[in-house]
């Protein structure tokens, strides 16, 4: 048979085509409908977190930071509840990172603030005596892309129904609804209140400025991002 | 058809030659500048805080893996596909004037892809997924690119000489067929721009996949990447340049049978083993563990054949640089085939995942297996191609002890980086407290770091001598005839 194959190579490649697509068939389709089922108390991102998470991923922090917290002890003592899957539910794409050169950043937003990540982003080292993660000035210069965080915000609502503007039960029996701006304009105007309340907690005074003048810079998304990390 | 011997043209071959030297550099060059800023994170700012954004750790990553992978070995796999192609299939490609001028479209149309790859990532514009962080004009390029050299291949087999395909030419085929269904399952993505009537960015795409799914569909093509990038049109190499180089048949013909059916069934299997504990079902972590246990044998298949075709010949590993690229990158195929199934056992993997051991494991791959085979390939060709002995046979001896101790150094220290940052992690005290912040598991590290980054310094000096040996054969060594090049390659001294 194999040297038949070696003479034909159409045959020879339907064969070879076959053996390697058959472990991605058996392995990947029957989790699909399943592991995309949010759990209680997940919530999709607003319009100034999701531009958050793309200045997360602009800058390759997942190259760094793990969002993975593993069944042990040692990972639950240090980072918090194990990771469900449905609690990724609204992650497109997934930050599960491969390397930790610094910590997992899963539930970062319960025990950092503001203020810790504005003096973090600007001087690490500073904040934690011998840690050899870079300064992100930067962000405090550049300003969010907030208009490509609600183009995403309305693709995934309309095309993977992502639940916006609906009510979301949570942990404590409540519901929450994360709202959908029915224009850019609209958009802006929520990302900013968001962003207003953060640059409140924070001291650098050019970020005030911008944000007082109506701009978002990124340090604020981000910071955002980070705080819904929980 | 008269008696002459065939004229090979080797046009393209030439031009991917040159890229997989330059991209090659560059790519390492990256890698050795991230290396010593985690040794020295003073190095982030090498260009000033005004070009930080640019230089810092966090951009420079991704052009890193992307540059080796879809730069260096990418173009070796190409120029040697357009070297050995033509031979074992006993047709050149002067023969058509449409392959001709599909090879040349291959090679603009991949430089352009290169340059918006290294301008968009430079610039932050990333989907994040671990090489196959391109955004989708990109990756429409790429399968452009890609769509054509499947036309070049099997172009080529349609007008053969040589009836029974190579194994070598299996491996050419697998590479094709793997990555085309890898890349454009786990590249799925809706274009945001046009998806919200025209809003945002327009090179901004969001995932098919959500959450558990698409970690599982990343890392289902992110492991096979390595397979079809990494492993196979690698052995494709060895089993084509070891035998012309020593003038020995390859030892077993049922064992290439063997290993290469078996590394096309088992490989794509063993993704799951970059998920342990993660949430995607146990079933299918167990599932990647024990396959990837499974594929040490196909690997050390082609391993074990490859040295065994030496038997008896031994003599020549002392005689000949060549032949030391191509036997020490079998060997540390065999060393990086048995460390990989290791990391993928639950226990060891509990320790090693998130560590530095699994950033050695990658690269004694990569520098030891992949890269010293894709040079020895164009040390091969070289000489056949430009018609020029080898210029400097000792220069090849001394960049091969340079970049051996440099992947020597580069895996120990990882290794001893990653077994005491995972032990530290993991270690209580006595009331059952952990007994380290994370910061002291990586204060603790920098020594290791200091010497990862002298090792991949060496080797980077090693790809300085590589890039002037092969400068100097094309430009001005000793002009060889044809009777001189049926086996070993001439070299100067």
């Amino acid at each position: 048979m194999f040297h038949w194959l070696e003479k034909h190579p159409f045959f020879f490649a339907v064969a070879v085509f076959v053996t390697i697509a058959f472990a991605g068939l058996i392995e990947i389709l029957p989790n699909f409908a399943q592991a995309s089922q949010p759990v209680v108390g997940t919530k999709p991102y607003t319009t100034l977190e999701l531009a958050g998470r793309h200045v997360y991923i602009k800058n390759s922090c997942n190259a760094c930071h793990s969002q993975l917290i593993r069944p042990f002890k040692s990972e639950t003592d240090r980072y918090g509840h194990y990771s469900l899957s449905g609690e990724y539910a609204y992650d497109r794409p997934f930050l599960w990172g491969s390397k930790r050169t610094g910590p997992d950043l899963m539930r970062v937003g319960n025990y950092r603030t503001t203020d810790w990540h504005e003096n973090h982003m600007k001087d690490p080292a500073g904040v934690v005596p011998g840690s050899i993660m870079p300064a992100y000035r930067w962000m405090f210069k550049n300003m969010a892309d907030i208009d490509t965080a609600y183009a995403e915000q309305v693709t995934v609502n309309k095309v993977f129904a992502v639940p916006y503007n609906a009510e979301i039960p949570m942990a404590d029996g409540s519901k929450e609804t994360v709202k959908l701006a029915a224009t850019l304009e609209e958009a802006h105007a929520d990302a900013l209140e968001e962003a207003k309340a953060i640059a409140a907690d924070m001291k650098d005074q050019d970020v005030k400025d911008a944000v007082a003048a109506g701009q978002i810079p990124e340090i604020v998304a981000i910071i955002a991002y980070l705080n819904s990390l929980k | 058809m008269d008696n002459r011997p065939l004229e090979y043209d080797y046009t393209i071959a030439k031009m991917f030659m040159l890229t997989t030297v330059l991209l090659g550099i560059v790519g390492m060059l990256v890698g050795v500048i991230l290396a010593w800023q985690l040794a020295f994170p003073g190095v982030n700012l090498m260009l000033g805080e005004g070009l930080a954004e640019y230089t810092n750790f966090s951009r420079l990553r991704p052009l890193h893996t992307d540059a080796v992978i879809f730069g260096f070995t990418l173009s070796g796999i190409w120029a040697t596909w357009y070297y050995v192609g033509q031979r074992v299939l006993k047709v050149s490609m002067a023969e058509s004037k449409f392959l001709m001028f599909l090879g040349k479209l291959h090679f603009a149309l991949y430089l352009l892809v290169v340059v918006a790859v290294v301008g968009s990532l430079l610039m932050g514009i990333t989907t994040s997924k671990e090489y196959a962080e391109f955004e989708w004009p990109i990756d429409i390029a790429v399968v452009v690119v890609w769509v054509i050299w499947g036309m070049s291949i099997f172009g080529l087999i349609g007008i053969r000489r040589e009836k029974s395909l190579y194994i070598s030419i299996w491996y050419y085929i697998a590479t094709f067929l793997g990555i085309a269904m890898l890349y454009l399952f786990n590249n799925m993505a809706i274009p945001t721009y046009f998806a919200s009537g025209g809003i945002g960015a327009w090179y901004h795409s969001v995932s098919m996949y959500s959450g558990t799914n698409d970690a599982l569909v990343q890392w289902w093509y992110g492991h096979n990447a390595v397979a079809f990038g990494f492993t196979v049109p690698i052995v494709a190499m060895i089993y084509y340049f070891l035998p012309k180089e020593s003038g020995q048949a390859v030892y077993s013909y049922k064992l290439s049978l063997l290993a290469f059916w078996g590394l096309m069934f088992v490989y794509l299997w063993a993704g799951g083993h970059h998920l342990l504990f993660s949430t995607v079902p146990d079933w299918m972590q167990t599932m990647g563990s024990v396959f990837s246990v499974v594929l040490i044998l196909p690997s050390w298949g082609s391993a074990i054949n490859m040295l065994l075709t030496m038997k008896g010949e031994w003599q020549q590993v002392a005689a000949s640089p060549l032949i030391k690229f191509m036997i020490l990158a079998s060997t540390f195929y065999m060393f990086s085939t048995l460390e990989g199934p290791i990391q993928a056992i639950k226990s060891v993997n509990a320790l090693a995942h998130f560590t530095d051991w699994i950033v050695g494991h990658v690269h004694d791959g990569v520098l030891g297996w992949v890269a010293f085979m894709i040079m020895a390939a164009l040390f091969h060709m070289a000489p056949r191609v430009f018609k020029r002995e080898i210029y400097s046979k000792s220069l090849m001896n001394t960049q091969f002890w340079i970049q051996t101790l440099g992947v020597v150094l580069y895996f120990t220290s990882m290794w001893i980086a990653g077994i005491t940052q995972g032990m530290m992690w993991r270690a209580h005290d006595e009331f059952g407290n952990l007994a380290y912040s994370f910061i002291d598991t990586v204060t603790v590290l920098h020594p290791y770091y200091t010497i990862r980054a002298v090792g991949g310094t060496l080797y980077l000096i090693g790809m300085f001598l590589f890039a002037y040996n092969m400068y100097k054969t094309m430009t001005s060594a000793r002009r060889v005839d044809e009777s001189e090049l049926q086996t070993a390659s001439p070299m100067g001294a």
